[in-house]
């Protein structure tokens, strides 16, 4: 209990009221969990859960090549990222190894506002920088992440919520869009993103307001069983939807096409940091799949387990946990070429035995979208 | 933070309750709250044998894997089979149905070495 250092967010105190146990994250001092991680991931699949990610990065790059800055750093398609559509991405090194993935928020002509991991920030800083002087682009990059609060509310319930108290009209705020507009009377950046698999909203806003409205969406969404969520269930929540985590399923020695994040890659739109890899990787296939196991016996995987086919090591855990809302025990594994066929059993070394485990189709849980039965 | 009377405690937070030859183990109430939710529990063979210190079985967490060790030498001679389906009963009741392993005890003389409640106590205040 004594390795307590590291940054603080603008909420440290309200976690401690709300009993929280707090770990260090990234650089972070920050809640792992409150009532249990079973209770808030239950939340907010069934209810809403508020999760405090001030530890996030935000990095602003403005100027004229700002555009042409990001479409270099980014796999993605920089001018998808228009007017009010959020994009996700990975952000590569010249070899196709990942620097971070991060949200691309086109804030209007000029600007754009790059949400990044935050053990990454300083890094991901000096990245753009450099890449921006060896371009001779003309930009400003500022590191805002000390002057923004980012909470995530997530959840079925979150609109209902959240729409009481704005007066952006929710309904038309599309999934991966943004707005800004007013939540309990202060100015924020909305946005329907998040990282549970669930519908929600990610708030910015300004940190000198953070408790208060922390305290206001709690208190507003009592009701409906709203309950402060720490980073414990968002990494379950987020392993169920298979959505990845840097140092985990990402990270300089794993391109994005081997995290199965291929979508995201676009060699198409033009040069690029790492397009000849990754267009090649695109083409003909990478070297490793990342895959979904589902362990069929007792035991859970954990990230740096083997995975084996026979006597052979084929590949290692990425991250592994209990599934609550599976009732199983499940991983992320990258895999060799050939070992990522669904219905393809494989083998968890887990403590010196092997465990039989089956690759299945990802996600492991994907929510009912509203209207569709 | 409850501690029992009649337990008698190691540094890692195992418990273990002897009666004659006989030791009960599980982990404190302490261990469980700072795992947070048990999913999985891995209990040794009846019949296997392990010296103080040794570690016996695993108790898994949502976010880990922790080793869980033996107090005081012994052989094992029932193992709670009911964790194995509900582990959560180690978070809900440590000291009761939330016991893990009986063994029969190698060398009794070893008891002197643990904890008893109030030298627990007083190390966890220290923590």
């Amino acid at each position: 209990m004594s390795d307590r250092e590291g940054k603080r967010t603008p909420l440290y105190e309200e976690h401690l009221e709300a009993g929280a146990r707090m770990v260090e994250f990234g650089g972070w001092i920050m809640p792992v969990q409150y009532a249990g991680i079973l209770e808030e991931h239950r939340a907010v699949r069934t209810r809403a859960g508020l999760f405090d990610v001030s530890h996030m990065g935000e990095i602003e790059i403005r100027g004229p090549d700002a555009f042409r800055l990001v479409q270099r750093l980014i796999s993605n398609d920089a001018s998808l990222a228009k007017g009010d559509r959020v994009i996700y991405s990975p952000m590569c090194y010249p070899d196709g190894g990942t620097v971070d993935d991060i949200l691309v928020y086109p804030q209007g002509e000029d600007k754009f506002l790059l949400v990044v991991n935050a053990a990454n920030t300083a890094k991901d800083l000096e990245w753009i920088q450099e890449q921006a002087e060896d371009m001779g682009a003309d930009v400003a990059i500022t590191d805002l992440s000390p002057a923004t609060v980012q909470l995530a509310l997530q959840g079925p319930e979150a609109e209902a919520i959240l729409q009481p108290l704005t007066d952006v009209n929710l309904g038309d705020l599309g999934y991966y869009r943004w707005t800004r507009g007013r939540v309990q009377g202060t100015q924020c950046l909305i946005s329907r993103t998040g990282y549970t698999g669930e519908d929600g909203f990610e708030l910015y806003l300004d940190p000198a307001e953070g408790p208060r409205m922390w305290r206001g969406l709690l208190e507003a969404g009592r009701d409906r069983g709203v309950v402060p969520c720490g980073l414990g269930a968002r990494d379950v929540l987020r392993l169920e939807a298979a959505l990845p985590l840097y140092g985990h399923e990402l990270g300089p020695h794993i391109t994005p096409v081997e995290a199965g994040l291929g979508r995201f890659v676009r060699p198409e739109k033009g040069e690029f940091n790492g397009r000849e890899v990754l267009k090649q990787q695109k083409e003909v296939g990478a070297p490793r799949s990342l895959v979904g196991l589902v362990m069929l016996g007792r035991g859970i995987p954990r990230q740096d387990y083997p995975v084996s086919r026979g006597d052979n090591v084929v590949g290692r855990v990425t991250s592994g946990s209990h599934a609550p809302v599976l009732g199983k025990n499940i991983a992320l594994a990258l895999v060799e070429k050939g070992y990522a066929q669904e219905g393809e059993e494989l083998t968890v070394n887990i403590r010196g035995r092997e465990h039989s485990a089956r690759v299945v189709p990802l996600p492991f849980y994907s929510r009912k979208k509203k209207g569709v039965s | 933070m409850h501690i029992p009377e009649d337990l008698l405690y190691t540094a890692e937070h195992e418990w273990v309750k002897i009666s004659g030859n006989r030791g009960r183990i599980g982990i404190t109430d302490y261990a469980q709250e700072s795992l947070g939710d048990i999913v999985f529990v891995e209990l040794p063979q009846v019949g296997a044998e392990f010296k103080a210190g040794d570690a016996f079985g695993v108790v898994e967490s949502v976010k880990s894997a922790s080793d869980v060790y033996l107090p005081i030498s012994g052989k094992v001679v029932a193992v709670n089979e009911e964790l194995l389906d509900a582990p959560q009963l180690i978070n809900q009741d440590p000291y009761g149905q939330g016991w893990m392993i009986e063994i029969e005890l190698t060398d009794p003389q070893e008891a002197e070495k643990l904890l008893d409640a109030s030298a627990y106590l007083k190390l966890l205040e220290e923590e």
